[in-house]
């Protein structure tokens, strides 16, 4: 589409302002991380002098590092997870033919619409039944059965020409060497994109943390900045946005990367 | 080079009604056997029975002299090439090709041997390391065939590979499938829609119609001896021309379409049936006159509808209730609403038994020699 140089700039000049609103709050606590106390309370935008000494308290008020490391742990623990969990039920639901294939398919989509709080309390009891407090196995486990990543998946395998399936029955594929030798380098798209969103939102994860960890042991980096907000009287905010920068940073790197492996996947495109 | 044979084999589904029904057929070592019909008949659902892609619910399939109803489909020793040739996009052209021979464990120097040489015969030379979306139709298609010739398997099965193609290519891809079939040997069953490919690539044809088999037999014998109306109006383009006739016994004479008079000669009457009929003859052999044509065998119509195609002339004009066409060779000028004298010959005609369907009477043999073989200096 062609357009005129007046409308381009009205559409830069949109796309400015619209983005200024939706990044503003990530930038006002990265200026405010540099920030001491009282520049925060006058209220001002950009720091005076770029001083660290925000980020030298986070790191020794708290084992920081050791949050991160328990985060990034569960994290990837629970992105594999769902990525092999989601896959081989997705491709059992596309590729194997048994009964009530598609009643079972809507029985588990439905999952979808009991929210997961509500499934939290037997959760809870289960897991503490199983005696899995402050493990890596209760934090990841319950998230690995994903009824959206299956959905996500399974949009994906049906667009998998059957005589794709056929031709490798004949060459004579055994039904797992199909899944990891056709139907998961074909998907790499809409695997990435469950990969990111599962990490992504397992990193961002508050409240089950909250009820799993009782101690440092595994606790992970959200719950970490909590404690650093209520440990004090008056919280030392420039401390606090600190601990934020650095818990956003290995999200905005995995956007990052995963974007470009995104745009990758999606140009690539479908072979007819 | 296997033979493949077909007994009493029939399909359906939920025990419901067949969709195929009766099919007795014995494929030759290294025959080119087409399987034609128009859309629905049950050809594709035929080919994936033989493959072992759909299930037999009726009758035996034997490959070789072994049964193999309940075979997987690679334990049949077979390669199939599909209509949108199922590629696999994220593989190179050489990977694709060798795809087969990896999954048998070949060794990695020796599939590299075999893709490079059938890419050679192909000419796919240029493109192994390509991705095939990189790759334009034609040459899509001759990857699929390539991963078929590669596996040397003994049967090959082609599921209308062509019909993707463009006309041009699609001729020349014809007569290369045909030439690489010779050359090795395989035993070869092709499932297509085109009466034209049947007829130019097939040793024999097997003509399907609402699961039934309809006729089987050489292309030439199949245009000539049609064994009913829907034979002989599937294959030849444009089709045979068909109308109702009676037998007038007092004058000894076949009313066509209540308009057209032909007398019969005295030594096919006892062969008519009484009563009704239907007549079929080839646009081909309604001819213009000539000085020494009988007056009785000349008729006058009108003509509905022309095409001149350059090398010949087709038109079209109104015989009772159907539409006839008549096809001449060169170039005729006649316009729309002209009314014109064409010969037909009571030789010519194809004559079914109305009820059955039956070929009662066949055309006379049409076909020319060359008398002299070499050409004098």
């Amino acid at each position: 589409m062609k357009m005129g140089l007046p409308q381009k700039i009205w559409i830069y000049f949109l796309l400015i302002v619209t983005s200024a609103f939706v990044f503003f709050p990530v930038l006002y606590a990265f200026m405010i991380s540099f920030m001491t106390g009282p520049e925060i309370i006058q209220g001002k935008f950009f720091p005076e002098s770029l001083s660290f000494e925000n980020y030298s308290k986070v790191f020794s008020r708290l084992p920081l590092l050791n949050y991160l490391l328990n985060s990034f742990i569960v994290s990837v623990s629970v992105m594999l997870g769902q990525l092999v969990v989601c896959s081989l039920a997705a491709y059992a639901f596309v590729f194997l033919k048994f009964k009530g294939r598609d009643f079972i398919f809507f029985l588990f989509i439905s999952t979808m619409m009991i929210p997961w709080e509500a499934t939290m309390i037997p959760n809870v009891f289960t897991i503490r039944k199983l005696d899995w407090f402050n493990t890596y196995q209760g934090l990841t486990l319950p998230f690995f059965a994903l009824a959206f990543g299956t959905f996500l998946l399974r949009q994906h395998f049906l667009t998998i020409p059957k005589e794709l399936h056929e031709a490798s029955q004949i060459a004579g594929l055994s039904r797992f060497r199909f899944f990891w030798r056709v139907v998961l380098p074909v998907s790499k798209t809409s695997l990435v994109t469950l990969g990111a969103y599962g990490f992504l939102t397992t990193w961002n994860m508050y409240l089950w943390p909250l009820l799993i960890t009782t101690n440092k042991s595994v606790r992970t980096v959200q719950i970490g900045l909590k404690q650093l907000q209520s440990q004090e009287i008056a919280t030392e905010w420039g401390v606090v946005m600190a601990g934020v920068i650095v818990v956003i940073i290995p999200t905005l790197l995995l956007l990052f990367i995963g974007q470009k492996q995104l745009q990758k996947g999606l140009s690539q495109g479908a072979l007819k | 080079m296997k033979r493949v044979e077909l007994i009493d084999v029939s399909k359906s589904y939920d025990k419901q009604v067949d969709v195929i029904s009766n099919i007795n057929v014995t494929i030759e070592p290294g025959e080119f056997f087409v399987l034609v019909g128009p859309s629905g008949c049950g050809k594709s659902t035929m080919l994936r029975m033989i493959a072992g892609l759909e299930e037999i619910t009726g009758g035996t399939l034997k490959i070789g002299e072994k049964v193999a109803n309940n075979l997987s489909p690679n334990k049949r020793d077979l390669s199939m090439v599909f209509q949108n040739y199922a590629l696999y996009p994220h593989l190179s052209v050489q990977q694709n090709i060798t795809f087969g021979l990896d999954v048998k464990k070949m060794k990695k120097e020796e599939q590299r041997r075999k893709a490079v040489e059938v890419a050679e015969m192909l000419g796919l030379t240029d493109y192994l390391e390509r991705k095939p979306r990189e790759l334009s139709g034609g040459q899509r298609q001759r990857v699929a065939l390539a991963r078929a010739i590669v596996s040397e398997t003994p049967i090959c099965l082609m599921d209308e590979p062509l019909s993707n193609l463009d006309a041009k290519l699609r001729a020349h891809m014809r007569s290369e499938i045909r030439r690489i079939q010779r050359s090795l040997g395989i035993t070869m069953i092709y499932v297509t829609h085109d009466q034209v490919e049947a007829m130019t690539m097939g040793d024999r044809i097997m003509i399907l119609h609402e699961g039934k088999i309809q006729q089987i037999g050489k292309p030439i014998d199949i245009y000539n001896y049609p064994a009913n109306p829907f034979v002989a109006t599937f294959i030849g383009a444009p089709p045979m021309n068909l109308a109702k006739a009676e037998f007038d016994l007092s004058a000894s004479e076949l009313v066509i379409g209540n308009a057209l008079r032909l007398s019969v000669p005295v030594d096919d009457i006892g062969k008519l049936p009484r009563q009704s009929m239907t007549v079929g003859v080839r646009p081909e052999s309604l001819h213009p006159i000539a000085p020494e044509t009988v007056a009785e065998d000349v008729f006058h119509v009108e003509v509905t509808n022309v095409e001149i195609l350059g090398n010949e002339t087709v038109f079209s004009f109104k015989m009772g209730e159907e539409e006839w066409m008549a096809k001449w060779s060169g170039q005729w000028h006649i316009d729309i609403g002209d009314r014109i004298p064409v010969r037909m010959e009571f030789e010519s005609l194809s004559i079914f038994d109305e009820q059955s369907g039956e070929l009662i009477k066949k055309t006379i043999d049409y076909g020319n020699y060359v008398k002299q073989q070499e050409v004098s200096p």
